[in-house]
């Protein structure tokens, strides 16, 4: 299966990770076939306007990764509306019975947003990951007065954000003691979460929901593991996306939250896996990690492609994220995690403009902008130094 | 004729711009970014046919794909 120059490439999955990928692959000279398929019957598009743009602007468009000529420009056979269903003996298997067969394959189908129990059975609940979600809630925020945003991560501030300007009613609920609190620690998520409450957001934080409540059939609000009832008539369910891999059961490749991957995005002899369905080695500390950041999407996919055809290199990103809400614009590169220190290392944050950097064992491991974009940009190269170093001009 | 030459015209869709920087990392004299927002400011609209490849980087790597070159 893996000679040394493939001659067919399949990708599965075309989105952010899978088109670079694709593109990627034909700007380094491969001239091989090259299949790109995927389930969704859209031109690729980009995902994060979604919770933005598409909503608060009533005849926004989807907004192509690339224009359709480019992909036959570019000799990829784009196959949409197809789904795989089972990875066997070197080919992938589609739902309208036809076979892939490959030298090399990338794995790219991203996640499916996880549901609230029983929200299917109600009218007026949403989850939000594909253009077609993201159309119906636009058209249902419309007719909406109240909005019950549950999880309070960057899908569910960003939602919360969107539907606010609209003029509308919304409350936030989330477990966590503050929103964001994965990517932004708890004193920015403090920060984010003030922020939120002067937008007028009824933001509950450190609250569980206990159960959905309906009446005739339409979503009619919640209740609270507080014991308290919260009326809305809108609901939009953003608590996280799980790894769609069931399609690779059997295959024999390790799907533990993700396809798993080594240093290299390699899940298997000739097999990669990129975006956010690949849950790949670090290779300094051992760990995996499964990104869901757009840019990372991209990196990983060009990064895949570029291992399929030459020496293998490992992959050792800083990833940046962004998030716009309200006027403020957040940005941030490297890995935050539980415990880290944070400091301040631009402006101030009573300005509203600042750079926060966060250290760990002495070191810097992960910055995030505030309206502070060029500070950020400067900023970069300090990630993996001394905190010391942050000072220096 | 500007083929040959390795003339060419770089192109930015400022809407879809989310103000990552990473065009101005692989190439800043042809990129620059607003100090208020982070927006990108397109400096030379046609750059020298040698900063050809790094314009070509900051194309691929632009999160936003808001940038494109056209060959005139």
């Amino acid at each position: 299966m893996t000679g040394p120059s493939p001659q067919q490439i399949v990708i599965v999955g075309a989105s952010a990770a899978g088109v670079s990928a694709a593109m990627a692959l034909r700007d380094q000279g491969y001239a091989g076939r090259l299949t790109l398929v995927d389930a969704q019957p859209h031109l690729p598009y980009e995902r994060p306007p979604l919770s933005k743009r598409v909503l608060t602007l009533p005849d926004e468009e989807p907004s192509w990764l690339y224009p359709a000529q480019e992909y036959s420009h570019k000799a990829i056979d784009l196959r949409l509306g197809l789904r795989a269903q089972r990875l066997q003996e070197g080919a992938v298997h589609l739902d309208n019975g036809e076979a892939l067969p490959f030298d090399r394959l990338l794995i790219a189908t991203g996640v499916t947003a996880r549901q609230w129990p029983g929200q299917m059975q109600m009218q007026g609940t949403h989850v939000l990951r594909s253009w077609d979600d993201a159309l119906r809630l636009r058209q249902q925020l419309r007719q909406a007065r109240r909005v019950l945003v549950i999880g309070a991560g960057v899908l569910g501030c960003e939602v919360t954000a969107s539907a606010r300007s609209l003029g509308l009613h919304v409350t936030l609920i989330d477990p966590q003691p503050v929103p964001m609190q994965r990517q932004l620690g708890p004193v920015l998520g403090g920060l984010l979460a003030d922020l939120h409450r002067a937008q007028g957001v009824d933001l509950l934080c450190a609250t569980g929901v206990q159960r959905l409540l309906a009446q005739d059939g339409r979503f009619a609000g919640v209740q609270t593991d507080d014991g308290r009832t919260l009326a809305a008539d809108l609901l939009v369910v953003a608590i996280g996306a799980a790894p769609s891999t069931d399609w690779l059961q059997g295959s024999g490749l390790d799907l533990r939250e993700g396809v798993v991957c080594d240093a290299y995005c390699r899940a298997a002899d000739g097999i990669y896996a990129a975006g956010d369905v690949a849950r790949w080695t670090c290779v300094h500390s051992g760990k995996l990690r499964r990104v869901e950041h757009r840019m990372h999407a991209a990196e990983q996919g060009a990064h895949a492609a570029a291992n399929m055809l030459g020496p293998q290199q490992v992959f050792d990103p800083t990833p940046f994220f962004w998030s716009d809400q309200y006027q403020v614009k957040i940005q941030g590169y490297g890995f935050v995690e539980e415990g880290d220190e944070p400091v301040v290392a631009a402006g101030e944050v009573q300005s509203g403009r600042f750079v926060m950097a966060f250290i760990a064992r002495g070191r810097v491991t992960a910055l995030v902008g505030w309206n502070a974009a060029r500070d950020l940009r400067l900023l970069r190269g300090r990630i993996g130094l001394p905190r010391e170093q942050l000072a220096a001009a | 004729m500007n083929k040959q030459l390795g003339i060419f015209q770089v192109v930015v869709e400022d809407h879809k711009c989310v103000g990552a920087g990473q065009c101005v990392v692989v190439a800043p004299e042809v990129f620059d970014q607003r100090d208020e927002d982070g927006m990108v400011v397109l400096l030379q609209a046609q750059p020298d046919p040698a900063l050809r490849p790094a314009v070509e980087k900051a194309v691929r790597l632009c999160p936003a794909l808001a940038i494109r070159i056209e060959d005139r």
